[in-house]
């Protein structure tokens, strides 16, 4: 049974859009399948992750279990809609220059949570940050950097320069156990 | 990727249209902010034809009244409860509770009538339609077997909500409306220990708000919460105290724990601890009673044995806490 379709109308970063989709179509389909926008990501698809996260009227939600017609009488901004045609917003900037990410995923959700913070909290504390970014997975980076870059991002401090790791330099491996040997057929 | 089932989506705007909307279309079931049953409609967990939004209702049902008593309309996000200067005056471990519910973009959508008649959980429940149907479906949907109890013939998916621990140690009161008109229950009445659906909330009611009374401000509050992260897991253990302490000594006590089977438990027989001095002889003598009243189950991802030796710990260190606390302002 395909359903019902409805007639929608989505306000998303600052464009009006109309649209006829199942009454069922929640907004992140919306958001990728009708509007082309795949920044937003569609990873456990039930509310777990964050890697959806999207503002709405500047409040992060989840559009994965969100309907798109309940969001219809609210402005969406999607990581599409962050940067300003002045430029990247400060917390792109940031997440970049601190090097805030490892394979990517997580980051829309991620800067979005970053920003919906600094809207309503312009110097947060390290704990508020961790708090606000609590409902969005990173499986890559370990988070450090993460909250570096918001406080970056704030203007608190500047991205670390890191030394590298002093370590022993390992010895070449040519001069090791597993000398090739020569195969001769 | 997860789609949601073919419904129809019901709009009222008002409560009346709202228990209409239910009476009308038999099979239909509330949706408030959607944290929960938008996922298990996902999971083929419902044949759900209907949905009624209650978005339209929320300048009716999102009230935070004192009154006398404090009043709370179902609509009320846990967000907003988390932060509310009221709540965190007159029932400090409710605020406490909701700070600790899910994660913060789930707090912001996730609202208190949808925590308190939130659908029980269990690890072979909450799972895809190919991943049910692979194992063998349960009793819960499309089953007739329990895989947490052998041979087991009534459901004991667990409760996982956290404000319902606190609210119940509280006393409070929920306000339902029906067709029939609106009816008052004890929140203590309002749990069944069935898994299928554990709350005795009828196909055509809706939860409105829930009532406070006055007497749980001057209490002691405590809530405590076990689970694997801090932020977004749903609870392996929760619990919540309330003590009535007059000049160091007990008048009251009550302690309730969720997260073990479909109803949350209030511990029983705690009469006779009124009367005596409370100190930490009283905290090790709750948790000796919870630990022999709560058995955990399989039916959570997260080993039973060790969540039953935990209990009595967090207890013994909630209800300190709480006796601790200097009275909340009445
Ligand atoms: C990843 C994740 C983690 C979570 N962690 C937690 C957690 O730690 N603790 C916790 O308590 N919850 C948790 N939740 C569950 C959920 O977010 C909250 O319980 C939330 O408060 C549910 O409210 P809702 O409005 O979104 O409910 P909905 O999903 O809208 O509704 C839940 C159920 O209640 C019914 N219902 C809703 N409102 C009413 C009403 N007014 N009258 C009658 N029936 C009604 C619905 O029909 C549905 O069956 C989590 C959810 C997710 C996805
Ligand atoms: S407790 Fe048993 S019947 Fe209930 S959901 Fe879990 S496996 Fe299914
Ligand atoms: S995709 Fe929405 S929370 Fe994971
Ligand atoms: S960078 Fe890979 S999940 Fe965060």
């Amino acid at each position: 049974m395909p359903g019902k379709s409805a007639t929608i109308r989505l306000h998303v970063n600052g464009e009006e859009h109309t649209l006829a989709v199942p009454v069922q179509r929640t907004l992140l389909e919306a958001l990728r399948y009708d509007l082309g926008l795949t920044g937003s990501k569609q990873g456990c698809d039930k509310g777990d992750c964050g890697a959806c996260t999207v503002l709405a009227d500047g409040e992060a939600i989840l559009s994965c279990i969100t309907l798109a017609a309940d969001a219809q009488d609210r402005k969406i901004t999607t990581i599409e809609g962050l940067a300003s045609p002045a430029g990247l917003d400060p917390v792109q900037r940031a997440f970049a220059d601190c090097g805030a990410l490892q394979c990517g995923f997580c980051q829309p959700g991620m800067m979005l949570s970053a920003r919906a913070l600094l809207n309503t909290c312009a110097h947060p504390s390290l704990a508020q940050i961790k708090d606000a970014l609590s409902g969005n997975l990173c499986r890559c980076t370990g988070y450090t950097k993460i909250y570096e870059a918001v406080q970056v991002a704030a203007g608190m401090r500047g991205p670390a320069s890191r030394q590298p790791v002093a370590s022993e330099r390992a010895p070449a491996s040519d001069s090791v156990a597993h000398a090739v040997k020569e195969i001769v057929p | 990727m997860m789609t949601l089932p073919p419904v129809e989506v019901l709009r009222p705007s008002s409560v009346a249209e709202a228990v209409e909307a239910l009476q009308k279309h038999p099979g239909s079931r509330v949706l408030a902010g959607g944290t929960d049953i938008v996922p298990n409609l996902k999971y083929g967990m419902y044949d759900t034809q209907h949905l009624v939004a209650l978005r339209g209702l929320s300048k009716e049902l999102r009230y935070v009244r004192l009154q006398n008593d404090l009043h709370l309309g179902a609509l009320c996000t846990i967000d907003q409860l988390a932060h509310d200067e009221t709540i965190r005056r007159c029932a400090p471990a409710l605020a406490e509770a909701c700070s600790q519910v899910a994660g913060p973009q789930l707090r912001r959508m996730g609202t208190l009538g949808g925590n308190l008649c939130l659908d029980t959980r269990c690890v072979y429940i909450n799972q895809s339609y190919f991943w049910r149907n692979a194992l063998g479906f349960c009793l819960k949907k499309d089953g007739t077997v329990c895989h947490v109890v052998a041979g087991g013939q009534r459901c004991v998916a667990a409760a996982s909500n956290d404000t319902a621990p606190v609210l119940l140690a509280l006393g409070a009161t929920i306000k339902i409306v029906s067709p029939r008109g609106e009816r008052e229950l004890p929140l203590r009445d309002f749990y069944l220990a069935d898994g299928i659906h554990n709350t005795v909330l009828r196909p055509d009611e809706l939860l409105t708000g829930i009532r406070l009374p006055k007497d749980a401000f001057a209490k002691r509050q405590g809530f405590a919460k076990l689970r694997t992260r801090a932020a977004i897991d749903f609870p392996s253990l929760n619990m919540a105290v309330a003590l009535e302490i007059e000049k160091g000594t007990v008048k009251s006590v009550s302690l309730a724990v969720g997260a073990l089977a479909a109803r949350p438990a209030l511990i029983k027989g705690l009469d006779d601890l009124n009367g005596q001095k409370a100190d930490a002889r009283l905290a090790e003598e709750l948790a000796r009673r919870a630990h022999k009243q709560c058995k955990p189950l399989t039916n959570i991802g997260v080993d039973p044995d060790w969540r039953r030796d935990v209990l009595p710990v967090l207890v013994r260190r909630m209800v300190l806490r709480a006796a601790a606390t200097a009275a909340a302002a009445s």
